[in-house]
C-alpha cells in the first residue's frame, strides 16, 4: 500500500531549498509600539560578518506589532556590550531597551560564538547600583547554518523579557501555493514564520487543502485530490514518509490534530451529509461525533482537548458550535452576523477566532467567550482560513487584496496589520506551526 | 471576455470529444457503412462485365459525433455546466433541458458513467465550500436519478473553491465558479 503511494506519478516530494517567496509588508502599525534599539552585532573575526543578526531581530520585533526598532542613523552610538553605556543618550531619544551583541568565530570549524545582552534603559538611566539594567546576558556557540534560527531565538528571549509572553519567532507556516503555470500547480509548502527558508513539501496536479500541524511540529495532515477524489494523508516533514489516513467515498476533509497528537478530528460524508469524526491515527479507530441532516464541518480542538469547535447549518445559516467529546453535549457559540465559519479557540482558551459575514463581506473576527462580544479585525472582504500563532499574539489568514489571493497577518487586537503577498500565483490555507523549541 | 468565451467553448468541446470517443454506437455505425461500400463495389465489378451501364460509389453524408449526439439528444447534450445561485444547490429551471438530455443519454447507454464535479465560489471558508460543492453535486445526481438514471452510473466529487474557471474576484467571476460540471 505504502509502496504504491510512493510510486504515484502525479506526485513528487521534493526537499530542495527554494528561495524566500513570501515577505511581510506592514500595512498598519501601532502608535503605541515601544521604541527599542537593536544595535548591529559586532563581528570580532576576519572577513565578512556571517549574518545580519540585528536586522533579523529588529524585523521580528517590528512584525510583532509591539515594538518599533529605531533606525541605525538615529542611534547615538553603536556599542556591542554593556560596559560604559551612557544610558542618558538613549533615554533622551525615548528608547526603552537596547539589544546588542558580539559574534566571533569559534575554535571549532563552521561554528560561531555569539554573546548578546538586553538592557533596560529606564533602570540604567536611574543609575541605582542595587538595580541592574542588564535584563539578560547569554552566550552560545552556534553552527553557521543555525544562525538565522538563533537570531529568532534571541528575538524570543527579548520579546518574553519585555512583554511577559512567550515569543513565536521560531515557528513555521504551512500553506498551499497555486502556480497555474507549473506542471504540478498545487503545492504544499512550509517556510519560517517570516517567509524565509521556503521549502516544498508536496506538489500535485490536483488540489491540496487544509494543512494541519501535529503538536510536535514534525508532521502535517492534509487533504489531497491526487486520485481525483479527496483523501486525508499524514506526511512526516523530516522523513518525507506519507501515510494514507482516510479514503472513504465522498468527502474526506478538514483534518485537525488533537493537542495530544494521537487523533485527528475530520469530516466525512460517507453516511450522507458531512459529519464530524475523530480518528485515532495509530489504530485508525473512527468515532462519529455529529449526527445531523445538515452540513457540519471545520472541526478544531479546544486547547484542553476535551471538546471540538465546528461549523454547522443546524440553525439555518452556518454558525459555530462546541461539542463536549465525553458527553456529546453541544452548544451554539455565535449569534451575531449573517454567518460564522472557521472557528478556533485561542491558546489561552478565552476567545474564539473566526470568519464572520457582515453585509456580504467575510472578515476575520474575534469573539470573547465570556461576554460573547464580537470584534471585527480586518478591512478586507474575502478573508478565510484563520490560524493563530502558538503564543496567541497574531492571526495569519488568507484574503484577496489588489486582485490577488495571498496571506496576511493581523494582531489579536486588530491594530497591527501586514500583508504577505505571493510573488506568483495564489497562496492560501495558512497553518501556523506550534512552538518548535 | 475573450478568454472566458474560449474557456467556455473548451469546457463544452473537451468533454464531448471524450463522450464521442467512448461511444460504441458510432463505431458500429462506421462498420456498417464499410460493409455496404464493399457490396456496392462488387456490383460495379459485375456490371462492368457487360459494359453497357456503369455505376459509381456515392459516399453517405456523415454526421460528426457531436451532430449525431445532438440529433439524438438535442443541443443540450453538449452543455456540461450547471450554475447555481449563491449558497444554493437548487437546480434552476433553465438547466432542466441539459440534465434531461444527459439523463436520456445515460439511460440509453447504461454502460456509461458520469462524474459530477461540484464547485463553489471563493466566498466563505474552503472547508465549508467543499460541503457546499458536494451538495450541488448531490442535487444534480438526485435529479438524474429521478429521471431514471441508475445510481451506479453516477458519482459526485466536490472540489469546493479549489478549481475556479474564472480567476477573477468579482460577482461575475463568483457566479461563473458556482457550478456543477458533468464529465464522462
Amino acid at each position: 500500500m505504502l509502496l504504491r503511494l510512493f510510486l504515484s506519478i502525479s506526485i513528487l516530494i521534493i526537499s530542495t531549498q527554494a528561495h524566500a517567496r513570501l515577505e511581510i509588508l506592514i500595512t498598519e502599525g501601532v502608535n503605541s509600539a515601544r521604541p527599542i534599539a537593536v544595535i548591529p552585532f559586532k563581528w570580532l573575526g576576519d572577513g565578512k560578518k556571517p549574518k545580519n543578526f540585528a536586522e533579523i531581530i529588529a524585523n521580528d520585533l517590528r512584525s510583532s506589532g509591539q515594538f518599533s526598532p529605531i533606525s541605525l542613523d538615529k542611534m547615538p552610538k553603536t556599542p556591542s556590550n554593556s560596559q560604559n553605556i551612557d544610558y542618558a543618550l538613549w533615554h533622551k531619544i525615548g528608547v526603552e531597551a537596547i539589544v546588542m551583541g558580539e559574534v566571533k568565530p569559534s575554535p571549532k570549524a563552521g561554528k560561531y560564538t555569539i554573546t548578546y545582552e538586553l538592557l533596560d534603559v529606564v533602570t540604567g538611566n536611574m543609575g541605582m547600583p542595587e538595580y541592574s539594567p542588564i535584563m539578560e546576558k547569554r552566550r552560545s556557540t552556534v553552527k553557521s547554518k543555525q544562525l538565522r534560527q538563533f537570531s529568532h531565538r534571541i528575538s524570543d528571549v527579548v520579546y518574553e523579557k519585555l512583554t511577559g509572553d512567550r515569543g513565536a519567532f521560531l515557528t513555521r507556516l504551512a500553506y498551499v501555493a497555486v502556480d497555474r503555470k507549473s506542471s504540478h500547480p498545487y503545492q504544499l509548502r512550509i517556510s519560517d514564520y517570516d517567509g524565509y527558508g521556503e521549502k516544498l513539501v508536496l506538489r500535485s496536479k490536483q488540489p491540496i487543502m487544509s494543512p494541519s500541524w501535529s503538536p510536535d511540529g514534525r508532521k502535517l495532515a492534509y487533504v489531497s485530490f491526487e486520485k481525483k477524489r479527496s483523501q486525508i494523508y499524514i506526511q512526516d516533514l523530516y522523513t518525507q514518509k506519507r501515510e494514507l489516513m482516510t479514503s472513504f467515498p465522498k468527502i474526506n476533509g478538514a483534518p485537525n490534530w488533537s493537542p495530544d497528537g494521537k487523533q485527528l478530528a475530520l469530516v466525512l460524508s460517507k453516511d450522507g451529509q458531512p459529519e464530524i469524526y475523530v480518528l485515532n491515527t495509530t489504530t485508525k479507530a473512527l468515532k462519529r461525533i455529529t449526527r445531523n441532516r445538515v452540513i457540519d464541518t471545520e472541526p478544531s480542538w479546544s486547547p484542553d482537548g476535551k471538546s471540538l469547535i465546528f461549523s454547522s447549518e443546524r440553525g439555518g445559516r452556518p454558525q459555530i458550535y462546541q461539542v463536549e467529546l465525553t458527553s456529546g453535549k453541544t452548544k451554539r457559540l455565535t449569534w451575531e452576523g449573517e454567518m460564522n465559519l472557521g472557528g478556533t479557540i485561542t491558546p489561552d482558551g478565552d476567545s474564539l477566532v473566526l470568519v464572520s459575514r457582515h453585509n456580504g463581506n467575510y472578515k476575520i473576527s474575534v469573539q470573547d467567550l465570556d461576554s460573547g462580544e464580537l470584534r471585527t479585525l480586518t478591512k478586507t472582504q474575502l478573508d478565510e482560513s484563520p490560524s493563530i500563532a502558538p503564543n496567541g499574539s497574531m492571526i495569519i489568514y488568507s484574503t484577496v487584496y489588489q486582485g490577488n489571493k495571498g496571506l496576511a497577518l493581523v494582531s489579536m487586537d486588530g491594530r497591527f496589520k501586514a500583508n504577505i503577498p505571493a510573488k506568483n500565483g495564489d497562496v492560501k490555507s495558512p497553518a501556523w506551526s506550534p512552538f518548535l523549541n | 471576455m475573450n478568454l472566458s468565451t474560449i474557456s467556455k467553448s473548451l469546457l463544452i468541446a473537451l468533454p464531448m470529444l471524450a463522450l464521442g470517443a467512448c461511444s460504441s454506437n458510432s463505431d458500429s455505425d462506421a462498420d456498417s457503412t464499410e460493409t455496404s461500400k464493399k457490396a456496392a463495389t462488387e456490383e460495379v465489378a459485375e456490371a462492368g462485365a457487360d459494359n453497357t451501364v456503369e455505376t459509381d460509389v456515392i459516399e453517405a453524408v456523415e454526421l460528426t459525433e457531436e451532430e449525431q449526439l445532438v440529433q439524438e439528444y438535442t443541443w443540450a447534450i453538449l452543455e456540461t455546466t450547471i450554475n447555481f445561485e449563491f449558497d444554493k444547490s437548487t437546480i434552476a429551471p433553465r438547466f432542466a433541458k441539459i440534465l434531461d438530455a444527459h439523463a436520456k443519454f445515460l439511460t440509453d447507454n447504461p454502460e456509461k458513467s458520469l462524474t459530477i464535479e461540484g464547485h463553489a465560489d471563493e466566498k466563505g471558508t474552503p472547508e465549508y465550500n467543499i460541503a457546499l460543492g458536494e451538495r450541488r453535486g448531490n442535487s444534480v445526481s438526485t435529479y438524474l436519478e429521478n429521471m431514471g438514471v441508475a445510481a451506479s452510473q453516477l458519482s459526485v466529487v466536490s472540489y469546493g473553491e479549489e478549481k475556479p474557471v474564472n480567476l477573477g474576484h468579482d460577482a461575475a467571476a463568483h457566479a461563473e465558479n458556482r457550478r456543477a460540471e458533468l464529465t464522462y
